[in-house]
């Protein structure tokens, strides 16, 4: 079976730093702003962004929630102490309880994705405060399923890791000198207790990078899949979500009218004179 | 003969023309002084690569009276230049093209045949294709250039060399993508192998200029590359860097690669020719 999903560790991290030091530095910054959640993803995102701009140009924030693991908040201090960088701890406790409280019915499902936002609309804030541009730490994984909360956890300026599946941003974690007990712990989004990615998704990431590395970088139909060792319902499971979650990975549509419409004809890259 | 190249892998920055020719003239101000004969730009030099609705703002005229060339043609008093721009001819087409420029006059001036106009590629949508691929005489000898997604199709290499060519010229803004656990991108690695494989085939000298730096989320890989007559890589730029790589090549290799390695004696075009019409003809 053609499933190649190990990476040179050593070219991806040369191109990703210097993506980040480029894009950041051409917008007119120097500094950049991580949420760190005390995981892998944010973890690999946030050591980056310190080999592009220096330690003391990337602000750690740490934004726990009353119910978040002692875990995660040790952990996001543990490698921001390691690489040196400014860390700032916000609790949004204060927050979310003020939405959720006239809210007795709300859902776990709701409530996370009220952490997730806080967490956004505080970035944003020590964004402007610390003069550092937000960045993202979705994988390609966490974004072809859509397992991510929209103008939420999914909120950047940028994002260097957005085209590594989950075992291949492990991969480069290793080489970032990244914890070894923050590579080794189960992922969890850790918006209520004992929730993982992998119980809440049903299957592993080992699985489902494979999977998706044939149906969208091999380009192989979901019969083939099936026919190279996937079983068949695992497989449509897949296939269904990416589709349905396509909304969650391009800007809203805007109802053409005009003959030049923002998304359709009136096209420039972000870097436009830059 | 000897010939003094230089590959010019620079970034650009998108959309300032103004901006980028500055570059152009120090580079070759600096080739020059380094006793350079030919300074190499990559593809769209001028101009940045990912233009889409920028294109009919850079566009520039190859004459003596464009505000862009009239320096660059100034300057090639000095130096030979190739350079990347956008060409709009005189009925309102915008084309990708390369101009080659020596001791004040515009020698040739070629406009990509092949848009890749698939994955990430939307050339096809902002530019119209070129129509010729011709090789074209120079003081150093006769020379072919080709653009990108051109030498990804073997025919115009293929073309320059029954055309003349014993220099290929090659200049490309190449995204490097492909994973595949190898130290060297899927993309950089192909292009390599490829260009060592014309070299090779056409007992010709393949020179690439590609360029640097990002645009968006695209990485441009550089990495520039010299192949002789052998297949022999000669000199090589740095990876993901802007470089002035140079290095003195000796256009006698062409007459020790031939006598030994006939193939250009032995090609049979009228064969090609002959086989070609009955495929085109359907018979």
């Amino acid at each position: 079976m053609e499933n190649n999903l190990s990476i040179d560790t050593g070219l991806i991290r040369k191109i990703l730093t210097e993506f980040l030091h480029t894009e950041i530095t051409r917008a007119g910054f120097t500094k950049a702003v991580v949420n760190l959640s005390g995981g892998l993803d944010s973890a690999v995102s946030f050591v980056l962004a310190t080999e592009a701009l220096g330690p003391q140009n990337v602000l750690a924030l740490r934004l726990p929630y009353k119910t978040s693991s002692a875990d995660s908040l040790e952990h996001a201090q543990l490698i921001a102490d390691q690489f040196g960088s400014p860390i700032k701890t916000i609790p949004i406790t204060g927050m979310v309880d003020a939405l959720i409280e006239s809210e007795p019915e709300i859902s776990d499902m709701r409530k996370g994705n009220i952490m997730a936002r806080l967490r956004m609309i505080v970035a944003y804030d020590q964004s402007e405060a610390f003069k550092g541009l937000v960045i993202g730490t979705g994988n390609k994984t966490e974004i072809l399923l859509g397992y991510t909360t929209l103008y939420g956890d999914s909120a950047c300026a940028l994002n260097p890791i957005g085209d590594l599946y989950k075992t291949q941003v492990r991969q480069l974690a290793r080489t970032l000198k990244v914890p070894e007990v923050i590579i080794a712990k189960p992922p969890s989004a850790d918006l209520w207790t004992g929730q993982t990615d992998e119980g809440e998704l049903g299957f592993t990431y080992e699985e489902v990078d494979k999977l998706l590395y044939l149906l969208v970088d091999r380009r192989y139909r979901p019969e083939e899949c099936v026919e190279a060792g996937f079983e068949e319902k695992f497989v449509r499971r897949v296939v269904e979500r990416l589709r349905k979650n396509q909304f969650k990975r391009i800007l809203p549509p805007i109802a053409k009218l005009s003959s030049r419409t923002v998304g359709y004809d009136f096209l420039y890259l972000r870097d436009w004179g830059t | 003969m000897k010939l003094n190249l230089g590959l010019a892998q620079i970034n650009t920055k998108l959309g300032d023309v103004q901006c980028n020719l500055e570059r152009h003239l120090n580079m070759a101000k600096q080739a020059w002084q380094a006793g350079l004969d030919l300074l190499v730009f990559p593809e769209l030099s001028l101009t940045g690569y990912a233009l889409q609705d920028l294109v009919p703002t850079v566009a520039c005229h190859p004459e003596p009276d464009d505000p862009i060339f009239r320096p660059l043609l100034y300057a090639s008093r000095e130096i030979d230049l190739m350079v990347g721009f956008v060409e709009e001819d005189a009925r309102n087409r915008f084309f990708i093209a390369s101009a080659y420029l020596s001791q004040g006059e515009v020698l040739h001036v070629h406009h990509k045949v092949y848009l890749p106009t698939y994955g990430l590629f939307d050339e096809g949508r902002f530019f119209a294709p070129g129509n010729s691929v011709r090789a074209f005489d120079t003081r150093y000898g006769r020379f072919g250039m080709l653009i990108c997604e051109d030498f990804w199709h073997t025919s115009p290499p293929y073309l320059l060399w029954l055309d003349g060519a014993d220099v290929l010229l090659f200049a490309s803004a190449s995204p490097g993508r492909g994973l595949n656990g190898e130290p060297k991108l899927a993309s950089s690695a192909w292009v390599e192998h490829t260009n060592r494989a014309y070299a090779g085939l056409f007992t010709t000298f393949v020179v690439h200029s590609n360029r640097t730096g990002f645009e968006d989320g695209l990485n441009f890989w550089g990495g520039s590359t010299i192949f002789d007559p052998d297949g022999k890589l000669i000199v090589q730029g740095p990876y993901f860097e802007e470089a002035l790589t140079t290095s003195e090549i000796d256009l006698n290799q062409l007459h020790r690669t031939r006598a030994q390695m006939p193939l250009l004696r032995d090609e049979r075009p009228e064969l090609v020719q002959r086989e070609l019409e009955r495929i085109l003809n359907g018979k």
